[in-house]
This record gives structure tokens, sequence and C-alpha cells, in this order.
């Protein structure tokens, strides 16, 4: 699946990134912990989460994420998204609420991915 | 080969900061051509120290030695230090407090993961001195 059907699935705003939304990725992973994702994320490629602060950029960057997704209509601050944009970060942001979201990807072929 | 070092001091004052050290690390090794599962294991890792800088020890110096057949990684602060590092290496086990949590940390996974991903790990702590974590990644 590329990021550019997450965003039509999910029905979500890209707002940075636009140059990677036809990168595909094959799993995914939906936490508001960050300590979660660093423990226990292998490689799935984007983060669905409800946390906004410049932490979740830097977690999803260093596990080598593709994409992020905000729930619940969150929108990062521009700080946030700049540390996304330098580096080729997906962020993207869904009205859907967390369990919705991850409901409606996995319904259409999107794992959670093995530890 | 000599080995390359590298130093980086850690705001403990500016969480926004925090884990550009690990940021930057994680650049220059992929750079020098490591593995990426090295790569990898070395950045989650140093992520969580840098993390556990800020959050508890008011920041310190991280410094970094690429040799030939390990990465080392050196966390240094001054803060409290740790009363009982047995308790801290337990999973779940932490005292971040609320505000931190809010910010996605202090779920008690910081040591436990730094102790996963590295070969080695040594912790030296000492109560109103500091604490010093040293972490050792082969390079196979």
């Amino acid at each position: 699946m590329t990021i550019r059907e997450i965003s039509e699935i999910l029905a979500a705003n890209i707002l940075c990134g636009e140059g990677q939304i036809d990168t595909e990725v094959h799993s995914a992973c939906g936490s508001d912990m960050m300590s979660d994702v660093l423990a226990y994320v292998k490689d799935q490629s984007i983060l669905l989460t409800g946390l906004v602060n410049p932490q979740v950029v830097r977690t999803a960057l260093m596990m080598d994420m593709k994409c992020i997704c905000f729930v619940r209509g969150k929108t990062p601050d521009e700080k946030t998204l700049q540390i996304a944009e330098e580096n080729d970060l997906v962020v993207m942001s869904t009205k859907e609420r967390m369990y919705s979201a991850c409901g409606k990807l996995y319904c259409k072929g999107l794992v959670g991915g093995a530890e | 080969m000599d080995s390359i070092v590298w130093t980086f001091e850690v705001d403990g004052k500016n969480f926004e900061h925090a884990g550009s050290a690990s940021q930057v690390t994680k650049a220059r090794l992929k750079q020098m051509g490591l593995p990426n599962d090295v790569v990898r294991r070395v950045i989650i890792a140093m992520y969580e120290g840098e993390i556990n800088m800020v959050i508890h020890a008011d920041g310190g110096v991280a410094t970094v030695t690429v040799g030939q057949d390990e990465v080392v990684v050196e966390l240094k602060d001054t803060g409290k230090g740790i009363e009982n590092i047995e308790l801290a290496m337990k999973e779940g086990f932490s005292t971040a407090t609320g505000a931190i949590r809010e910010l996605g940390f202090g779920a008690g996974m910081g040591l436990p993961n730094m102790k996963k991903y590295s070969d080695e790990m040594v912790i030296d702590s000492t109560v109103g001195v500091g604490t010093t974590i040293t972490m050792k990644f082969k390079v196979a």
C-alpha cells in the first residue's frame, strides 16, 4: 500500500513530505507512548499517534519510519513539521480516532508486523 | 584504523532538542557505511539514553567512539544518580513525572531497552554525584 492510499482511506490531509507519498509501506503501528514504539516496533513504516510533539518525529526517524499519521485531527507545530520535512518524512492528519484509523487500514491489508 | 570519536553536550533544559545527538550520530554512522542493523541498535539505545539524561539528569555529555570492531556510546551526567539500579532495570519501573508521561516517555522501558539493544552495558552511578552508562555494540 502506498502512503497516498493511506491518506485516501483515512481522508487525511498531507502536512509535509508530499514528494514521498508514492512510497510503499507494508506495516504500521499505533501508539501514544514513544517508549513503547522504541521497545516493540521493528520494521513498521508508519506510526499512527495522537501525541503531538517533536519527539514523535524524532522517534519515527530513529526507527526509520516513512510516515506519521496524527489521529483525532491533531496537527503538530511548525517546528515539529520542519524536522519531518528536513528528513523526508511524510506527515498527515486525519479526523479519525486511533481505533478506527488502525481498523480501516488493517481491513485494507496494512498489517501490524511481527516482533 | 584509528577510532573516530565525537562528543555532544546534551541540553537538559530543552526537551524539544532531546534526541538531536542521536539523530546526528545516526547520519554519521550511516555515512560511514556501518550495517543498518548495527546503526539501528546503536541509535535506539542512544536515543533512550539521551532522553533519560534530559528527563532525569539535567543533561550531560554523550561520547560516541567508532572503532574497527565496535561502537561505544558513553552517556555521562552529573544528575541525582540511580538509587536502585536493579529496580531501575525492571521493565515498567519509572520515576518519571506525569508531565514526562504526557510527552510519551517514562514507561519504564528506557534502561531495559538500552540493555536489550547493546551487546554490553555498564551502569556506574552514585547518588548525588551522577551516572555514567557505557554501551558497546559489536560491528559484525
